[in-house]
């Protein structure tokens, strides 16, 4: 059996005595597109800054394709692809520069080079620009450059932390596209952190982060799927007070989240109106629906994402 | 590991190119500085007992100014690193395959190629100085400034490195750059200077860097006692390399 592409084995990291990744164990196989999801400062980027060897875990291990990571960096570098979240290209420069200083630290030169990035541009669309200093392309042009940078080399594993912070609905569209084609064309693994459900919902695996632990990994379907039924939202002038009442009444489980009562129900549709009748006046608005990874983030945590 | 270092070698003189203002800011000040002071003081300078052939102040400033020029030369180029390690060009190089001194290498080649440039430019003023720099003596004198330049890069990569903020990379080139220029023979000789200034001023590097400018300069021969030219060339060409092993050592830690 091949190795995994990425395999994480509680792995744990504390700064001074705040610990950021608590014991995060899963694997990453060959050919799947991966999120984190978990809200900032849930040990992802850390967790991140680990894997792509810019620093050493307090304890644990990592392994890139079989390698760990602060036994063997350099084979690791070699085949890891890194899109890092604040832009890692010199906008002084033209995109091509970039990509030719790019090239040259991973040891390509010449005819082989020039090949590469003309390949690298064409697939992120950017050909027509690649004589333009990066400080004059749009955000969503920037982060595609950034992607061509990462995959240069061609990669076997990228990584990328939060890559669509900071972009328009557009050009967020645009870079999935972009990651999604990488997979079916190069069959490359996509590892990446996300703070978004909807994006984590497009991967083939999530790995949910809360406080420096995974608190849910699996399918998206089979994440929801963990969840009975529906999810309801009740909105109240006194949320707190409402939920044991409907707790004790019905005899169902009643979290308040956010001045919300959240319950988590089988035919939501049947249950609804004999919740409204039971508490006339008392009910401001009252939603349903199925369980998104945001419904999951919140059974397991007792908090919204973001 | 040559290509490496070439590439980050490279991408520090293209973007200095690019960069008017850096021109400017490194090496403009230091000429008002000379021009200012070394007219202002140049007939109230009783000249350096110890150095016969230095004229008025403007000459004698003349080394200093160089020594300035190439410090800040070197503060400005590694200032940058701070930001550019945390978002910026740098994340992606400490992710690559590469050497960590080679990374070191590119970036104090590129900061003493820099500094070589500007210096080589202020050196087109020293005829209309009334200084004897002659054709002869100048690979000599560019020699020495290669090796300042190699020193001080070294040092400010290694504060920058060592900081994760520009305020405190600021905090110490006031506290520590600055005087350490000061007090290097630059603005006044230390045959003039108090006991505890005198000491200091043996026991920085600097000192020697502007001896061996001067040296180059105004060839002369040395006081006894004190390192002549290739004596004061040495001690910045250990500092220089002692100083680059220390870079290595952190970056490769950090």
């Amino acid at each position: 059996m091949s190795a995994a592409a990425l395999e994480v084995d509680n792995l744990r990291h504390t700064y001074g005595d705040r610990e950021a990744l608590r014991g995060v164990s899963f694997s990453v196989a060959e050919g799947e597109v991966f999120a984190l999801l978990g809200p900032n400062g849930g040990g992802k980027t850390t967790l991140f800054r680990i894997v792509s060897t810019l620093m050493r875990p307090t304890s644990g291990t990592v392994r890139i394709a079989g390698d760990e990571v602060t036994a063997r960096p350099d084979r690791v570098r070699r085949r890891l692809g890194v899109v890092f979240q604040a832009p890692a290209l010199d906008v002084r420069l033209t995109v091509e520069e970039n990509l030719r200083h790019q090239g040259h630290l991973y040891g390509l030169r010449g005819r082989t080079l020039a090949g590469r990035i003309a390949d690298a541009m064409d697939r992120v669309g950017l050909a027509d620009r690649a004589r333009d200093l990066v400080h004059t392309l749009s955000g969503g042009l920037q982060r595609r450059a950034e992607l061509a940078k990462a995959l240069l080399h061609r990669p076997a594993v990228l990584v990328l932390d939060e890559p669509t912070t900071g972009l328009d609905p557009g050009a967020r569209r645009d870079v999935w596209r972009h990651l999604l084609t990488l997979r079916e064309r190069d069959g490359t693994t996509v590892v990446l952190t996300t703070h978004l459900m909807d994006e984590a919902a497009k991967c083939d695996r999530v790995g949910i982060m809360h406080e420096g632990s995974l608190v849910a990994l699996g399918t998206p379907a089979a994440l929801t799927a963990q969840i009975g039924g529906d999810v309801i939202l009740i909105s109240s002038a006194d949320a707190p007070a409402l939920a044991p009442r409907i707790a004790a009444r019905f005899g169902v489980k009643a979290e308040v989240i956010d001045e919300q009562v959240r319950i988590e129900r089988d035919r939501a549709h049947e249950f609804v109106p004999m919740l409204v009748e039971a508490f006339p006046g008392e009910i401001d608005a009252v939603t349903f629906g199925k369980p998104t990874l945001e419904d999951v983030f919140m059974h397991h945590t007792g908090r919204r994402l973001n | 590991m040559l290509l490496a270092t070439y590439t980050l070698w490279l991408r520090d003189i293209v973007r200095f190119l690019r960069q008017r203002s850096r021109v400017i800011g490194a090496l403009g000040s230091p000429v008002i500085f000379w021009l200012l002071l070394g007219s202002g003081l140049n007939h109230s300078f009783n000249g350096d007992a110890t150095r016969p052939p230095v004229g008025g102040y403007l000459q004698y400033f003349y080394p200093g100014t160089l020594a300035l020029i190439v410090l800040f030369t070197a503060i400005f180029s590694t200032i940058s690193v701070i930001e550019d390690r945390q978002e910026g060009f740098m994340q992606g190089v400490l992710v690559a395959p590469v050497p960590r001194s080679a990374i070191v290498m590119g970036k104090v080649l590129g900061g003493t190629t820099l500094a070589l440039i500007q210096a080589a430019a202020f050196l087109l003023l020293a005829p209309f100085a009334g200084l004897p720099v002659t054709l002869a003596a100048l690979p000599l004198l560019l020699g020495v400034i290669v090796a300042l330049g190699f020193a001080t890069t070294g040092l400010g990569l290694l504060i920058a490195w060592w900081l994760d903020s520009m305020q405190g990379f600021h905090a110490i080139m006031n506290v520590a750059l600055i005087p350490m220029w000061i007090l290097s023979g630059a603005v006044f000789p230390a045959s003039g200077a108090s006991g505890w200034i005198r000491a200091i001023m043996q026991v920085n590097p600097m000192t020697y860097g502007v001896t061996a400018l001067r040296l180059a300069i105004f060839p002369t021969v040395p006081v006894a006692g004190e390192p002549g030219l290739a004596g004061s060339l040495a001690v910045v060409l250990i500092f220089g390399f002692a100083i680059l092993a220390a870079d290595t050592w952190l970056v490769r830690r950090r």
